[in-house]
């Protein structure tokens, strides 16, 4: 199911601004790696180059290259909404879709693609989405409901359930606890230990805490100013990268003193 | 003494003003639009009752005669709402999704200097181009999909049948709705928008999951302000028309049903006596068709509220 992702020499943009300069790094399949940095130093930027999300954006491009399995993503053949199904996404804001149920929110990208489903299977399908995510128990009995009347951090663990529904190799999740509370963080953090079993997950997060609580490696993104572009300044264990970086400024902003 | 006086907050003389005014604007559209109701309801009570011996235009009673009118208007109305609600919901996709930022506000302000255009210039148009232009195409339709009732001859030969006054009034209701659609679809939340392309939506599977459900309602709020124009268009049909008063489904003929206000600035000028009451009777009939119309959609709207993205 998962997969390894191996970054070379990524150059990001938007339009003629360079975002991200000059990124490296391979990630483990099943395992968790989170990025940490300050606010616009392009960890956003750089994670939605994993799925191609990046070039939505009128203008955005990149160079380099990202493989996953050794295939690379920007490939001229390649279409980006093929890897999209491939490498899902969560996002910081929950956005389940509010025009459609809980049901209908699980089963949503995978009557994309215009495969057909059986009922029971679809059904199947919802239940296992929601158990994956820890959220089967709260909504069993009103899978027919809107889903934006769920709490946010209900809505958040039905858009991890409705990017597991489709198998991904890769979950992207783009600082998803941040606007949660700290009961509703806790539940996605042990799902995210969890999911971690099968798929290889890149989490993007402000939380030092949550990045030493949850991944096995954290990448640090740094910004020499303004209108500079981000850089990847250390890559390692999160034990290392919290007790022994081997850069000055990750330990500046690991240990509260940065700036 | 009174232990129980309501506290009362300080009255400044701007939140007065402002909220006296507001009121006063709120009201204003209920005392106008009761003035017209009472008019229109005083003015026609006697043409309910009145006979063909009362009133030269009518058959026999004002219900026979109103009839076929209501049937033409909103015949009339269906099919340029037929037609436009697709045109307008394409247009306004592709300028809100498809078409590069500068040829989209080119585009936009294109389809709002047609809402400018007076409708005595597109009847002109629908007489002096459209109508001749379609007519071969009619005959064409008669000859070899006559068979289709819809399209049944004989055919008209001047073209100016109703399925031309549909498109003259399509061609009218299409910026009100391009524009109300255009605004509904930029607004769709880019979250929404996104989670649809990270799922591996194509661009038309994103419009499909995200654009248009959110769109839903100002989809329909758009339809009943371009249906409310095409029940109530009066010079442009009253000119590309050639009516006759029949009550027929047929597109291409010459026998026609006419609509309420065509017939209404048609009549009007030679009307007297009861005729008047008859004519602003009919009126009143269109005031409540357009009010039914404009209620059934509201209630369509609210029908699935919870599902809306409101909450």
């Amino acid at each position: 199911m998962s997969k390894r992702i191996e970054v070379r020499d990524l150059n990001v943009y938007y339009s003629k601004f360079l975002a991200v300069e000059g990124v490296s790094l391979e990630i483990e399949p099943r395992s968790v790696t989170a990025f940490i940095g300050p606010s616009g130093c392009g960890k956003s930027t750089f994670l939605r180059t994993l799925n191609r999300m990046h070039e939505v954006i009128p203008g955005a491009r990149v160079e380099g290259e990202v493989l996953i399995d050794g295939n690379n993503l920007y490939d001229a053949a390649v279409d980006p909404v093929l890897v999209r199904r491939q490498v899902g996404m969560v996002f910081q804001r929950p956005n389940p879709f509010p025009t459609m149920s809980i049901k209908e929110n699980v089963l949503a990208g995978v009557k994309l693609n215009n495969r057909r489903i059986s009922k029971s299977d679809a059904d199947d399908l919802v239940e296992k989405s929601l158990r994956g995510a820890n959220l089967w128990n709260e909504v069993k009995d009103r899978l027919d409901r809107p889903g934006s009347g769920l709490s946010g951090g209900q809505q958040q663990r039905l858009c991890i359930a409705r990017a597991i529904a489709v198998s991904p190799e890769v979950i992207l999740m783009d600082e998803p606890c941040s606007a949660l509370d700290p009961i509703s963080t806790l539940a996605i953090e042990d799902l995210i230990e969890e999911l971690k079993q099968q798929y290889t997950i890149v989490i993007v997060t402000h939380n030092m805490q949550q990045a030493s609580r949850v991944s096995d490696k954290t990448a640090f993104f740094n910004i020499a100013g303004t209108g500079k572009p981000g850089n990847l300044i250390e890559y390692d264990d999160t034990t290392t990268i919290f007790s022994n970086p081997s850069v000055q400024a990750t330990e500046d902003y690991v240990s509260g003193r940065f700036g | 003494m009174s232990t129980t006086t309501a506290i009362k907050a300080k009255q400044r003389p701007g939140d007065r003003v402002f909220s006296g005014s507001a009121v006063f604007a709120g009201s204003m559209i209920l005392v106008t639009l009761a003035a017209v109701a009472i008019f229109l309801i005083v003015q026609s009570i006697p043409a309910f009752f009145a006979t063909g011996e009362d009133a030269s235009i009518l058959p026999t009673n004002f219900w026979a005669y109103v009839g076929p009118l209501v049937f033409g208007t909103v015949w009339a109305a269906t099919l340029a709402l037929i037609m436009a609600i697709p045109v307008s919901i394409g247009i306004a996709l592709f300028i809100s999704h498809y078409a590069p930022r500068r040829l989209a506000s080119v585009l936009g302000y294109i389809v709002d200097l047609l809402a400018a255009v007076p409708s005595v210039v597109f009847g002109l148009w629908g007489i002096g181009v459209l109508a001749p232009a379609v007519q071969p195409l009619y005959s064409w339709l008669v000859d070899n999909l006559g068979w289709f009732p819809l399209y049944s001859g004989p055919v008209s030969g001047t073209g100016r049948t109703i399925l031309t006054a549909g498109i003259v009034l399509a061609v009218m209701v299409l910026p009100i709705m391009t524009a109300i659609c255009r605004e509904v679809f930029l607004q769709t939340p880019v979250l929404h928008e996104e989670a649809a392309l990270a799922l591996g939506a194509t661009r038309w599977e994103m419009i499909r999951t995200a654009v248009l459900p959110f769109g839903r309602s100002g989809i329909i709020s758009a339809s009943v302000l371009g249906l409310g124009r095409a029940l109530g268009e009066t010079m442009a049909v009253a000119m590309v028309l050639s009516a006759s008063g029949a009550v027929t489904f047929q597109l291409l003929t010459s026998v026609n049903p006419s609509t309420i206000a065509a017939n209404i600035a048609l009549s009007f000028p030679e009307a007297y006596g009861m005729n008047v009451n008859v004519l602003i009777a009919t009126g009143l009939i269109l005031f409540i068709v357009t009010f039914a119309v404009n209620a059934f959609a509201r209630w369509i709207v609210s029908r699935r509220k919870e599902f809306s993205g409101a909450n």
